[in-house]
């Protein structure tokens, strides 16, 4: 156990940021390198003003028209993703864990706040599920690589939640947690988690186009 | 894998022969050529960020009008086609390409509304014209909208009008004009006029009286205009439409040559939504040109210039309940709205808002196109476009008689849809209101 606890701890955790930066580097270059040579339209077209215009409306939540026809997906989405981003970041125990290895460290979440928002990942998976399993449009879109997808990114949340409240088995739960947070990490740039790194050209451009070439609103 | 979802196609010559030409080994060549070749990151992109969300499908008026069929939802026509491409990497039979040309051609109008509400902006209209390319490539169109391309091909003109055909209507809606105003002219081919006035080929074949009533408007506003009797006079573009980005090339060069032949300041354009697109947005590009080389004017502009100066005088305003369709092409792809508000609200009295409408206006199920495609496929494109009926419906209710539709294939769709549901409801081209109550020359 202690071993197993000092491997995946260690040298892969090591390896996930490796990869988690490494790879998203590699990704946006390369794709960026693929544009300049095959979508040259892309550069010519994009027009910074125009894009942030479009990104920021686009995460604001209820300022499009999609997002007011959908009241309880924006609701969930935001909820999700703001969470699934600030909770491991601002954790406490993540936050002293690398002060302890690297002596640096910022300002961190009271747990009790931090513990919400891991439920409020949870819950927002079961209802992504949910939404999977009933809605005919989304349902027609799914694929198993979706639902795998969906297990990754609770994971970490769920055996972190499990852990961190000492339920039965947590020593071999804080173990999964790492281990699953470290698959996460890394299959960002390389599956469809990858829309993290996309969603900013690919709203900025349509923002772009929309905005600088066609006079007209994108939401 | 939602087999059972797919419908039985229909019969067309185009797609059937097209087919039955096919082999595997053609079909995998031909789609890695396109994809190596034409395709890049844009593609490889939007697909890697799509989360199979279904969110975009409300965008779709298929989906809205086929009782929210899965299959009709924006991802989901992706998912029927270039997903399955990509993840086979070319390997399909020869019956999926067939039913991806359906899809392609004849169950999406490229509008772009869908791209407005996904929430990462993938543009579904894109990734479509990907696939009518490889069908393109593979020579699985309908032969409909192919027999238009031939047509460009042969004539540079949609409609296989020949070129003493066109001179002579040109003169004959002089001749008609002149009954009514004295010295009204079509200037032909007049060199450093200050405006070329262009339009689509079924204008002089189907609908002369649109050019009469323009050369009106121009002679009362006292413009300095002309039209070019060579090719290049008709700016539509069906090869935009089946793939063929190399015809749509060459088309787009003889409209553009026309006017620098005739040196003039500005190209002015008729009431048409696809033709604008062409020359704006995908011709040009086509050539390398990041904006046209001329100045484009399309007829809701130019209309709103005529009236923001006082070029044309409006003694009474016509009366009737309008209402007004925004053309995708020239709304969510020129932003010409408000402009196009303005000038109806300049002549008419009772201007009744359909909803939604600006950008967020439904399509007449007949862009992209889809009309072109021909008679075996009018149905499905009247069936899928219920919701823009209710739309019209909901603005008859409130007082609207006359629908206003400045582009030709929304015309045209349009016609069909007032048919189909009995809506009982006049169309118009905003050209014909404008000379109907407009001051005119003696
Ligand atoms: S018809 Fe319009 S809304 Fe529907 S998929 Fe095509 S581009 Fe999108
Ligand atoms: S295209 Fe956009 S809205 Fe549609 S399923 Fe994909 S991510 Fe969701
Ligand atoms: S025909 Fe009209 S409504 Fe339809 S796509 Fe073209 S511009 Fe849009």
């Amino acid at each position: 156990m202690h071993t197993l606890y000092n491997f995946v701890s260690g040298p892969l955790a090591w390896l996930a940021f490796i990869i988690f930066f490494g790879g998203s580097i590699y990704k946006i270059v390369s794709m960026m390198k693929l544009a300049k040579k095959k979508d040259t339209a892309v550069y010519e077209y994009w027009d910074g003003y125009y894009a942030l215009r479009s990104i920021l409306r686009w995460i604001t939540p209820f300022a499009t028209v999609n997002w007011r026809k959908n009241p309880v997906m924006t609701v969930v989405t935001f909820a999700f993703h703001i969470c699934l981003v600030i909770a491991p970041i601002f954790l406490c125990a993540h936050v002293l864990l690398v002060k302890e290895a690297f002596d640096i460290s910022w300002w961190y979440l009271p747990d009790g706040v931090t513990d919400i928002m891991a439920l409020i990942v949870i819950f927002s998976c079961g209802y992504f599920l949910y939404r999977r399993k009933t809605k005919a449009e989304v349902k027609f879109l799914t694929s198993s690589s979706d639902y795998w997808l969906l297990l990754m990114v609770v994971a970490p949340f769920a055996t972190g939640f499990w852990a961190y409240h000492q339920l039965f088995g947590y020593n071999l739960m804080f173990i999964l947690h790492m281990l699953s947070g470290e698959i996460m990490l890394a299959a960002i740039p390389f599956t469809r988690l990858s829309h993290m790194l996309y969603a900013i050209f690919t709203r900025g451009y349509i923002g772009s186009e929309f905005g600088a070439v066609r006079h007209a609103r994108d939401w | 894998m939602g087999e059972p979802l797919l419908k039985t196609e229909t019969r067309d010559i185009g797609l059937d022969t097209g087919m039955a030409k096919l082999t595997p080994e053609k079909i995998e060549k031909v789609i890695n050529e396109v994809l190596e070749n034409e395709t890049g990151a844009k593609l490889k992109v939007y697909v890697d960020t799509c989360v199979h969300c279904g969110l975009c499908s409300e965008g779709c008026h298929y989906y809205m009008s086929n009782d929210k069929n899965p299959i009709y939802s924006p991802a989901g026509k992706v998912k029927q086609t270039i997903w399955e491409i990509l993840d086979k990497k070319g390997k399909v039979s020869p019956e999926f390409i067939r039913r991806a040309a359906e899809i392609a051609y004849t169950e999406c109008n490229l509008c772009k509304r869908c791209a407005m509400y996904c929430p990462f902006g993938i543009d579904v209209a894109y990734l479509m014209l990907v696939v009518r390319r490889i069908c393109h490539k593979l020579g699985v169109i309908p032969q409909y909208i192919q027999d238009t391309a031939h047509s460009h091909a042969a004539t540079m003109n949609q409609m296989w009008v020949k070129e003493e055909e066109w001179i002579d209507t040109l003169f004959w809606q002089e001749e008609e004009a002149a009954e009514e105003i004295e010295n009204l002219r079509i200037p032909l081919d007049k060199e450093g006029a200050e405006i070329m006035y262009s339009v689509i080929g079924p204008e002089p074949k189907f609908r002369a009286q649109l050019i009469y009533e323009v050369a009106v408007i121009m002679n009362a506003a006292g413009l300095d205009w002309t039209m070019p009797s060579m090719p290049g006079w008709d700016n539509s573009d069906m090869a935009m439409y089946t793939g063929d980005n190399e015809l749509m090339g060459r088309l787009k060069k003889e409209h553009f040559e026309a006017a620098e032949r005739l040196k003039v300041k500005k190209i002015v354009m008729g009431e048409c939504g696809h033709a604008f697109r062409s020359v704006y947005d995908m011709g040009n590009r086509q050539l390398g040109w990041k904006m046209p080389p001329v100045r484009m004017v399309h007829a809701l502009e130019f209309y709103y210039e005529l009236f923001k100066a006082g070029k044309i005088k409006i003694p009474e305003k016509y009366s009737k309940g309008v209402t007004l369709h925004d053309p995708c092409n020239v709304i969510r792809g020129r932003g010409l709205h408000e402009m196009s508000r303005y000038t109806v609200n300049k002549i008419c009295s009772n201007f009744i808002e359909m909803t939604p409408n600006r950008e967020h206006n439904y399509c007449c199920c007949a862009g992209g196109g889809v009309i072109n495609c021909g008679p075996p496929f009018r149905n499905k494109r009247v069936v899928s476009d219920r919701v823009k009926a209710e739309q019209l419906m909901a603005a008859k209710e409130k007082g609207a008689e006359v629908v206003i539709a400045p582009c030709h294939n929304c015309h045209g769709g349009l016609e069909d849809i007032i048919d189909h549901y009995k809506l009982d409801m006049e169309l118009k081209f905003l050209c014909d209101i404008i000379y109907e109550v407009m001051e005119k020359p003696e």
